[in-house]
Parts: structure tokens; C-alpha cells; sequence
């Protein structure tokens, strides 16, 4: 069942000129009452049209706040104070709350990790599936039904007919997630965006449920923001990828130079730290990233990830400096390390 | 870490338990009888000493209740379990105590395990003075001890749980499970909490105890890449049984039951040259409340026959202390 398919440039050289969606400089912070952390630190990075764009990193590390931003979804007192979301040359950032409104659900939609608390639990699931087809897409009641019957059958779920009248909570976690996707994709929106949404599932769950997605999307050709801290998932689903830590792009390439030749000594550390399910190595040592998880709070001045780096190791004068801006080290291969030509793979 | 020497330290048989179900008294009264939700139907395996064991399963398999009924935290229905050569299936207090003392669990999550009120020199010294190992005025030497085994600084004894990341507090609660000088590890997802970078910290850790204590364990958990990273052997579980078990290379290298198979095809791989295009499983896990009739993964199977449906299939020699149990095989995989 295994085949291998390429990957590298050819796959995302498809549709050119102006991006879908073009993420420039964002920052999005959250007030402490010990100062202020920022979760999303001058955050760049393109999506073009159909195309699948992960965005991986641990926990803290403002994937998520990013993904959120993008929506203008950051749960309070955070805030986006920086930078510019624009979406089809739209800045998102400034349009009304009319046209966010507008733009939610019907040209943008979201999935989430966890369906239960985001699907509502006193609604049949059918009135869920069809509020957006009757607000954005202006059908009357019946019709409405009928394509939530569609939409159901098409994600999956069977006898979608009699599940019109379930409620959430007899669902399954795999069919929760079934409907939630079907609501985001019900107004065929451009770009999808899926936050860890195979986080909560078994994998044998989590295979189907990325199945799904990437065959949507084919259909549709709408893009997706793939947020996860799996590099799994990014590497069977992602074209593209972007990593992030604490709040920080890092690195930015195409999956198969990120997974073959990665140009930051973080994505590199974190890459050997996972133990292969392909390889035979019993009694073999994992090669983990020393330290602990940076603090938000108490970020170092230069790159927050030198305390834990190999690379950064009698730079202690120079890697103050470190601006973070990213450089070309290759062509569309981006990271933030100057040092980068040091890293041996 | 052998793995030869027929010596069970653990053995469990015939392993049985089941939850009543919260149900409308109305659907009670027209079934006539209460539903139960059965979580480990039947379970027999054996540990080895100084062996690992891996419990593989998604949710609803019964591995964690499997391992809380080994500790006698849960009371089985039915079955044997053996531990060091005598029965502890019925053992009351005082012999439980003892076995507990020898058989400790680590749990997924140190952030509920661990009393967020109690400094963690104090956590990690409790269970050894109740348990008589240590004095009160001795606590302090032994929770210096424990803290060096774990690769935490002495200091750390002084903070309280909330002051620690979670790979930390994971030190702590596995110095606080060795604290009582114990035979058998039961570790319940001890790292997929973790972060990529603090996980691998945490196997590497497990991996020196094991080596260093002659420690047996029993490592649930559901993420393969790391129960065949450091087990001895695994135990795959689906819906209440074991499916297959093995010497973990052959298992990952030659699995046979199908359902192996699917969880071997569906786990993503972190090398994009190695894509699936097509889903491994179809269909959801039956609910623990109707399981299905004959083998219970012949709604998901790809290779079920008619027989699948009436006889439920037993564990049976695959391969060289292998397991499987299921009628196709040897089935050959159309290529």
C-alpha cells in the first residue's frame, strides 16, 4: 500500500503569480501579568492556490496562534499587534467584522483538534451542516438538507441520511471530525485550515482522516494550513512546510528538502530525536534535544533555540546577534541560522 | 534486557473485565438485562523477568485496564493473575501491599499524578516510608538518591510540581514509581504526552533504568515507532484481546494478523518519499458494547471470509514465538 510519490519542486510549481494567502511579519502577543509573551514572532510565509502547507513545531512553539490569527480567532487578552494577513490581496487584518464574517466559513474555513467542543451539542448534526449552506450559500431549508445529506456521504459517514438527526455526542471521535469537515467544506472555500485536527485520534482514525482531506482537497482544489506537532503527518500530507519555535519561523522548504536536507539545526535535532518505526534499532540510543523547552517569558536576546544548540557552542559572542530573518539556503529553502553551512547531516 | 530464559515473573490468564453501562431505565427494563462494556475479554500473556513487554492498542483495546487489573487497581471478572510464582488474583491486604510495593505504574499524564501541593522530595519519599524502606530522618539521602537515578539535580527535591516542565515532572513521577526499589515498571503511556525533543530524553532514561535496575516492564502505549524502540516483546491488542504477539522485530518486520498490518500501513512516516495514498483501515472500532460476532476485526478486515463471522479466532504459532490469531492465515497478500 506503500508507493512512493514525488516530491520536491515539481509538485509545488504548479499555480503561479500571486499567492492565496500571504502571511507577512505577524505578530500576535498575550499580556502576562509578569510582562508580555509573544506567541507569533514576525511570523511569515506564502500559501499558493490547491496547495497543502504544513506548519510544525512543539508545544509553545505558536503554531496554533498563528493558525488562529490568521482568522482573527486569538482567545483573549491575546492580541495581533503586528504584520499583515492578506488573503487574495485582502488584508484580513483590517477588513470589517461584515466581511470577517463573510470570509469565515464560506472563503475560509477552520477544523480544530477536538470536534466535541466545536461542534454544538444540543444541535441535530444536520442544522449544523446546513447554517452555513443557508447563510453563505443562500439555500432554503430543503435544499439545504439534501446537500447536507450529500456532504455527509461524500466525508464518509454512512447512512447519512439517518445521521441528520444524531447528535454529536453519539458520534464517534472519527465521525465528529467526519461532520466538522463537512461544515468547513460545505461553502467549497478556498483554504482550509486545520489545526491538529488528528490529534485526538487513534491512527488508524487519523490515516483515514488524512486520506480524506487530501482527496477533498484534489477535488476542490482548495489549499491547506496543516498545523501539527506530528512529523508524520507533515511528511505523508504536506507539500510544503514551515517550521516554528517559540514563535519563531525557522526553517521554510518543500517536504522533501526539509525531510532530506534540513537547513536549520533545530528542524535537524528534532528530526533525530524521533525513534523510526522502519528502522531496526533495539538497543540503540535516541539522540534527544538536550535541555528543556524554552520560556516564553524569558526568551534569550539572538535565537531562542541556541541554549539547546550544538551549532550555537562557542558562539557565545555572535549569537546574540542572530536577527532571525530568514536566508535563502537554497533556492525557496529558507532558515533563520546564519550558521547553517556548519550542520552535517 | 534478555530475552530468552523461560522465567515468567508475570502471568496473567484468562483475563476478563467488564463496565456496567449508565443506561435510561426504560432501555433497561425492555432489554432485560444491565449493558456491559467489555474492555479485556479473555486476555492470557506472560512477562519475563527483566524483559519488555509492549501493550500496543488504540483507544477501547483494554491495555490500560489489562495493566491496571495486573496491579489489582481494577478487580477483574475472571481470570488468574500470577506474579512471581504465586496467585494474587484474590491476594488481600497485606500481600497486596507487598505486591504493589514490587509492581509500579507510571501514568501518562505526571501532571494529575503528581499532588500539586506536595514538594517533590516529598512525593518521592512517601511512598518508601509507607511502605517501611526508609525512615522519616533517612527520606532525605534516599530522595537524593532516587532524584541522581532519574537525572534530576538534588535541588529540584525543594520545587513544587508546578515549577517543573512535563519531561521533568515525568522524571519525577518514574523516581517517585522507583522510589520502593520495584521489580516490575508498569508504564501507561508514560511518554505521549511529551514533546518529540523531551520524549526521547525520557525512553533513553527508561532504557538506562532498565538495564542498570534489572527492571522488568510492561510499556503500554499506542505510538508504534516507540513500543518497537523499546521492547523486547509486543503484544498488539484490539477490542478487549490480544491479536498478536511476538519478539517485537519479527513483528515489525513479518506482522501477520491483518489488524497489525493496517496500524503498521496507517502510522505516518516521517519520510515524505514514503507516502500512502490510500487508507490503511475502513470503518470505525465496533463499540465495546457490541462486539462483533466471530473475529472482531472482520468489520474492518480486508481479508474476512464468511467463516470470520461464526468462529471467533484463537491465538495460534505463526512463526518463531510468534502469535496470531486469525482463520485467513496464511493468507498471501495479493500484489
Amino acid at each position: 500500500m506503500v508507493v512512493p510519490r514525488a516530491t520536491g519542486p515539481a509538485l509545488v510549481d504548479g499555480p503561479s503569480g500571486e499567492p492565496l494567502l500571504s502571511v507577512r511579519d505577524l505578530v500576535t502577543v498575550f499580556p502576562q501579568t509578569a510582562g508580555v509573551v509573544v506567541a507569533a514572532n514576525g511570523v511569515s510565509f506564502d500559501i499558493r492556490q490547491g496547495e497543502t502547507m504544513g506548519l510544525v513545531g512543539e508545544s509553545g512553539s505558536g503554531k496554533s496562534v498563528t493558525c488562529r490569527s490568521i482568522l482573527r480567532l486569538v482567545p483573549e487578552p491575546g492580541e495581533v499587534i503586528g504584520g499583515s494577513i492578506l488573503f487574495q490581496g485582502e488584508d484580513i487584518l483590517s477588513v470589517s467584522p461584515g466581511r470577517l464574517r463573510q470570509l469565515r466559513g464560506s472563503e475560509i474555513s477552520m477544523i480544530f483538534q477536538d470536534p466535541m467542543s466545536s461542534l454544538n451539542p444540543v444541535y441535530a448534526i444536520g442544522d449544523q451542516i446546513s447554517e452555513p449552506l443557508r447563510i453563505h450559500r443562500r439555500m432554503g431549508r430543503r435544499e439545504a438538507r439534501e446537500e447536507a445529506v450529500r456532504l455527509l456521504d461524500r466525508v464518509g459517514i454512512p447512512s447519512p441520511r439517518e445521521r441528520l438527526d444524531s447528535y454529536p455526542h453519539e458520534l464517534s471521535g472519527g465521525m465528529r471530525q467526519r461532520v466538522m469537515i463537512a461544515i468547513a467544506i460545505s461553502c467549497r472555500p478556498k483554504l482550509l485550515l486545520a489545526d491538529e485536527p488528528t490529534t485526538a485520534l487513534d491512527v488508524t482514525i487519523q490515516d483515514q482522516i488524512l486520506s480524506l482531506l487530501l482527496e477533498l482537497q484534489a477535488e476542490n482544489g482548495m489549499a491547506v494550513l496543516l498545523v501539527s506537532h506530528d512529523l508524520g503527518v507533515i511528511a505523508q500530507t504536506c507539500e510544503r512546510v514551515t517550521v516554528m519555535y517559540a514563535g519563531y519561523v525557522v526553517e521554510q522548504a518543500t517536504t522533501g528538502e526539509l525531510f532530506e536536507r534540513p537547513r536549520h539545526p533545530y528542524t535537524v535535532a528534532l528530526l533525530k530525536a524521533l525513534p523510526e518505526l522502519a528502522a531496526a534499532r533495539t538497543g540503540g540510543r535516541l539522540v534527544p534535544i538536550r535541555g528543556q523547552p524554552p520560556d516564553l517569558g524569558m526568551l534569550p536576546p539572538g535565537c531562542p533555540f541556541a541554549p539547546r544548540c550544538e551549532l550555537a557552542e562557542g558562539k557565545e559572542d555572535s549569537r546574540h546577534d542572530v536577527s532571525m530573518t530568514p536566508i535563502e539556503a537554497a533556492p525557496d529553502h529558507w532558515t533563520a541560522c546564519p550558521f547553517h553551512e556548519e550542520i552535517r547531516l | 534486557m534478555s530475552r530468552n530464559g523461560a522465567d515468567p515473573l508475570l502471568a496473567v490468564e484468562g483475563l476478563v473485565k467488564t463496565f456496567a453501562v449508565r443506561q435510561p431505565l426504560l432501555q433497561r427494563v425492555r432489554l432485560r438485562h444491565r449493558l456491559r462494556a467489555v474492555a479485556v475479554d479473555g486476555v492470557s500473556l506472560t512477562v519475563r523477568r527483566a524483559e519488555t513487554l509492549g501493550l500496543v492498542g488504540e483507544s477501547g483495546s483494554g491495555k490500560t485496564t489489562l495493566a491496571r487489573s495486573i496491579l489489582r487497581l481494577i478487580e477483574p471478572d475472571a481470570g488468574l493473575i500470577r506474579f512471581d510464582g504465586r496467585d494474587i488474583t484474590h491476594a488481600r491486604r497485606p500481600e497486596l501491599q507487598s505486591v504493589r510495593r514490587r509492581m509500579q505504574m507510571v501514568f501518562q499524564d505526571p501532571y494529575s499524578s503528581l499532588n500539586p501541593r506536595l514538594k517533590v522530595g516529598a512525593a518521592v519519599a512517601e511512598p518508601a516510608i509507607v511502605h517501611g524502606l526508609v525512615s522519616r530522618e533517612g527520606a532525605r539521602a534516599h530522595v537524593e538518591e532516587m532524584m541522581g537515578l532519574v537525572g534530576l539535580p538534588a535541588s529540584a527535591a525543594d520545587r513544587y510540581p508546578r515549577q517543573l516542565s512535563g519531561g521533568q515532572r515525568q522524571r519525577v513521577a518514574i523516581a517517585r514509581a522507583l522510589s520502593v526499589r520495584p521489580e516490575v515498571l508498569i508504564a501507561d503511556e508514560p511518554v505521549s504526552a511529551l514533546d518529540v525533543s523531551i520524549q526521547a530524553q525520557i525512553l533513553n532514561l527508561l532504557d538506562d533504568l532498565l538495564q542498570q535496575l534489572g527492571l522488568t516492564m510492561v510499556f503500554i502505549a499506542h505510538q508504534l515507532s516507540v513500543v518497537r524502540h523499546i521492547s523486547d516483546r509486543v503484544a498488539i491488542m484490539y477490542l478487549g484481546r490480544i491479536v498478536e504477539e511476538g519478539p517485537t522485530e519479527q513483528v515489525f518486520e513479518a506482522p501477520q494478523h491483518p489488524y497489525t498490518k493496517a496500524l503498521l500501513a496507517a502510522a505516518p512516516s516521517p519520510d515524505p518519499r514514503q507516502r500512502h495514498t490510500r487508507a490503511a483501515t475502513r470503518g470505525d472500532v465496533p463499540s465495546p458494547l457490541q462486539i462483533p460476532s466471530g473475529c472482531r476485526f472482520r468489520t474492518r478486515c480486508a481479508y474476512a471470509e464468511e467463516r470470520c463471522a461464526e468462529e471467533d479466532p484463537a491465538l495460534r504459532p505463526v512463526g518463531l514465538e510468534q502469535e496470531a490469531a486469525c482463520h485467513v492465515l496464511p493468507f498471501r497478500e495479493s500484489t
